[in-house]
């Protein structure tokens, strides 16, 4: 009987607090109200695909107002034609079929709604409502109600509406096209028999499979043009140039063929090998569309925020707010710009912006600063600076948030067309000039066929299939990479940088421990109770940690701000706080503590470590063999020691470093030769993320969001980075292998080719051939490395 | 045997027609998403059987 749960959430239910409706349990109100909801519009049917599919709806009382404001709203619309609105909303929550169940019966919620449609791998819904019946805030509300708060920020309201791009989509289709009836009308000719009727009608099949080449040659493949003509112009070679050569060559060869009624040419092999190299772009281009690496503040600030004017609440957009506003900003909003408080006294979480899971209390008159989120009653803050000129969001003016690309990543498969380009041509000019002497038709013949049989369409796969592949793989471990090309990086990485909080320590969990004189089963019953009365974020967290007492009534209850509690539970007077508080006298330790005295005798203290996360110091042994290690933290140095302890010898600890600090560490790294892998997770690492070589976020849940970066790690795979480094090294190696058995293919090819005795049929053999047998081995390796490493 | 002629051609306007069919499917967006809708052809007939059971109460 222990292990109920709740019937909408699935939270596990506390013995005695349930609540019990329609003869199913609840953890809270809020998921019974989400299924009474459900339950009087006949959609029962959410509980039927999934067990407790739900999300308790947040509090967000005023949290939507901005939605009033025309301007705002007319931003965040997709399409908007007299009364017909469509938004699509972005939310996280969307995890199982009984999501898209209930998202796409919101009509039956709302009638203003005519129309919703889910896209589960983004986690949109993409709702279409009259503005008559419906408000965008009305939506929104109602999707807060059930449990799917959309997730409304900066972003949304700047956004460029990216399109998507379906180019490689229609290129496969013609490519496919093109491809599957060439090869049908080419069949006759593969069997190369005199017969009366093939006879008379070559010249009609040839010129109908002409045709049928071009879309692929002249739209399918252009893509290949393009970038053999930038490459060029750029001075390096890269595969493409010898792809597009191939290409070219081949199309005017056949050409050349069928108009002098020389032979059949080649176009079933250049229309396979549009389409099989296009196959390879679309492994490669696998992507995590619910998961976004290019994100920066804005994707995390709000879009509005509250402004008083003369004791007046106006939603403004907060772009517009000027230094000298007044703003309201309420519990759990997010603070968008350094300011004064103005309010007596707040609590901040900052844990996005520095790790640091425990919040700040700040007092009226403190600086605050953009990015926290606020945790207490209503504050109100007078605004220093514009967003821009925020000290957080300064940090993004940094050159290494404009460069689109990372500069210069030169990827294995280039590297080695640099030499596989020259000595290809070398070839095909030696052989020109060793049969022109004898025949010169024969010359340009085997040119030709050097320059077709070549074209390193194995070779160009290789690596498209090996790092799709291993993409893929390392997705279902959990660690998403923004593209194939981190694979190789990761690979070279020689030095792995670290974050202190948040990455090597968990924000979830911190360990509690007393030292000093132990506590009755009484006097911890009592601190317990007396804690219960206070907000501090340490007491509440300490009482989570204490064990269940029964709840007893508590006297003469006060709270010093700043000091500690005290109370009296039955004949105990509880105090517990900061050691002067308690009245003992303490050096002062950079350690977090909670002192306890009970009827003002000193009992102990509660001391607050950061929890390091499980398999650390394994992993740095680990890796330590391997690669330099380095700790960079924006913390003080209080636990140098204990972090000594944990991690192997020279690992090197940096602390006090803040975010351009961290930027300018890695940068320094970089040009002693290093090759930097960057891992950490709030904002403030954004820069060291940015400019390391490999940036790899960590997150507790990757649904919420992590600063911009090339990768983003599930919290519970960290101790097997080793394993994703190993991997990557490994999928190297297999790209490497497969290059060699792709160069083999070429040797075959061009054996035939040099010798004057290429035929069609044999070029239409070898090509496909060589790609099965590439994509194939480099599916089985890489799948064989992902076992192994486990 | 000039019928050769006739029937090339229909097979290619059939393909072509298939063609333009796959282009009017990726411009309506359907390759956009390749997962919900396999999801969701499934609820109607869930959908029906709840129904249906509630009756029977």
């Amino acid at each position: 009987m222990d292990n109920k749960n709740c019937f909408h959430c699935g939270l596990h239910l506390v013995a005695g607090q349930e609540i019990a409706f329609n003869e199913k349990e609840f953890c809270c109100s809020g998921c019974k109200t989400v299924y009474e909801i459900f339950s009087s519009n006949g959609l029962d049917c959410y509980y039927d695909f999934e067990n407790a599919p739900g999300a308790t709806p947040q509090d967000i009382k005023g949290k939507y107002d901005f939605l009033d404001n025309e301007a705002i709203v007319a931003k965040l619309l997709d399409f908007k034609e007299e009364t017909t609105h469509i938004v699509s909303l972005y939310i996280p929550h969307i995890h199982c079929s009984s999501c898209i169940w209930i998202l796409e019966n919101l009509n039956r919620l709302n009638p203003g709604i005519s129309s919703s449609q889910v896209n589960f791998p983004e986690k949109k819904v993409r709702v279409v409502f009259n503005s008559e019946a419906a408000t965008l805030k009305a939506v929104v509300l109602l999707l807060s109600s059930i449990g799917y708060e959309p997730y409304i920020s900066l972003e949304n309201y700047e956004g460029t509406k990216k399109g998507i791009s379906r180019e490689l989509t229609y290129k496969l289709g013609v490519a496919f096209f093109c491809f599957g009836n060439v090869m049908l009308l080419s069949f006759p000719e593969y069997f190369d028999v005199d017969e009366f009727w093939l006879e008379q009608y070559k010249g009609f099949f040839r010129w109908l499979i002409f045709a049928l080449a071009l879309p692929s040659f002249l739209y399918a493949a252009s893509g290949y043009y393009v970038s053999a003509y930038k490459s060029i112009r750029a001075g390096m070679l890269n595969i493409d140039v010898p792809i597009a050569l191939g290409l070219v060559v081949m199309f005017i060869r056949s050409t050349v063929d069928i108009v002098f009624n020389l032979g059949q040419g080649f176009f079933d092999s250049l229309t396979g090998l549009v389409f099989f190299m296009l196959l390879g772009r679309l492994f490669q281009q696998k992507t995590y569309n619910f998961l976004s690496f290019e994100r920066d503040f804005r994707s995390y600030f709000p879009i509005a925020v509250t402004k008083l004017t003369n004791g007046q609440e106006l939603s403004v957009p907060v772009y517009d707010v000027a230094a000298g506003d007044r703003l309201l900003i309420r519990n759990q909003e997010l603070i968008p710009v350094d300011g004064i408080l103005i309010s007596s006294e707040i609590d901040i979480d900052y844990s996005f912006v520095t790790g640091e899971a425990i919040p700040i209390r700040k007092r009226s008159g403190d600086k605050v600063f953009a990015g926290g989120r606020q945790l207490g009653q209503v504050a109100e803050i007078e605004v220093l600076s514009s967003v821009s000129q925020s000290y957080l969001t300064q940090l993004w003016s940094n050159d290494v948030f404009n460069k689109k690309e990372k500069q210069g990543y030169k990827t294995l498969t280039d590297t080695i067309s640099r030499y596989f380009t020259p000595a290809l041509l070398a070839l095909a000019v030696a052989v020109f000039l060793f049969w022109v002497f004898k025949n010169v038709t024969t010359a340009f013949n085997v040119f030709t066929a050097v320059l077709i049989v070549a074209c390193p369409c194995a070779l160009a796969l290789s690596a498209p299939f090996t790092l799709g592949n291993v993409l893929r793989i390392m997705g279902r471990q959990k660690l998403y990479l923004k593209n194939a090309t981190v694979i190789e990086q990761m690979a070279k990485i020689d030095t792995i940088v670290f974050d202190k909080t948040g990455t090597i320590t968990t924000n979830k969990k911190s360990a509690i421990v007393y030292e000093g004189e132990v506590l009755t089963d009484a006097e911890t019953a009592a601190l317990k109770n007396v804690l219960r009365g206070s907000n501090h974020p340490l007491s509440r967290r300490l009482y989570d940690f204490l064990p269940v007492y029964t709840v007893a009534p508590v006297q003469d209850f006060q709270e010093v701000t700043g000091k500690g509690v005290l109370g009296r539970a039955g004949v105990l007077l509880i105090q517990a706080g900061s050691a002067a508080f308690v009245g003992k006298d303490e050096a002062g330790t950079l350690q977090t503590n909670v002192h306890i005295a009970v009827n003002r005798s000193y009992k102990g203290k509660f001391v607050f470590d950061n929890c390091y996360r499980d398999g650390l110091s394994s992993l740095f042994q680990l890796l330590g063999k391997n690669y330099e290690l380095k700790i960079l933290s924006g913390d003080n140095e209080g636990e140098r020691e204990a972090l000594q302890q944990l991690l192997p010898s020279g690992t090197e600890l940096v602390f006090n470093q803040k975010p351009e600090q961290k930027l300018a560490f890695i940068k320094q790294l970089q040009q002693q030769g290093k090759n930097v892998m960057m891992i950490g997770d709030g904002l403030n690492d954004a820069g060291a993320l940015a400019q390391s070589n490999v940036g790899i976020s960590i997150s507790e849940n990757v649904n919420v969001f992590s600063p911009a970066c090339d990768g983003i790690l599930d919290a519970g795979q960290f101790s097997r980075i080793a394993y994703f480094m190993h991997y990557a090294k490994n999928a190297v190696k297999t790209i490497k292998m497969s290059f060699a058995l792709s160069l083999l293919y070429n040797a075959v090819g061009l054996s035939f080719a040099v010798a004057g005795k290429l035929s069609p049929l044999a070029a239409a053999i070898i090509m496909p051939l060589s790609t099965i047998t590439i994509v194939s081995f480099v599916t089985i390796t890489t799948n064989y490395y992902a076992k192994k490493g486990k | 045997m000039s019928v050769i002629y006739l029937l090339i051609s229909i097979s290619i306007v059939v393909a072509v027609a298939f063609f333009f069919a796959f282009v009017k499917a990726v411009k309506s967006g359907q390759y956009d998403d390749d997962y919900t809708p396999s999801v969701r052809m499934l609820f109607d007939d869930e959908l029906q059987k709840t129904k249906t059971k509630t009756k029977i109460k």
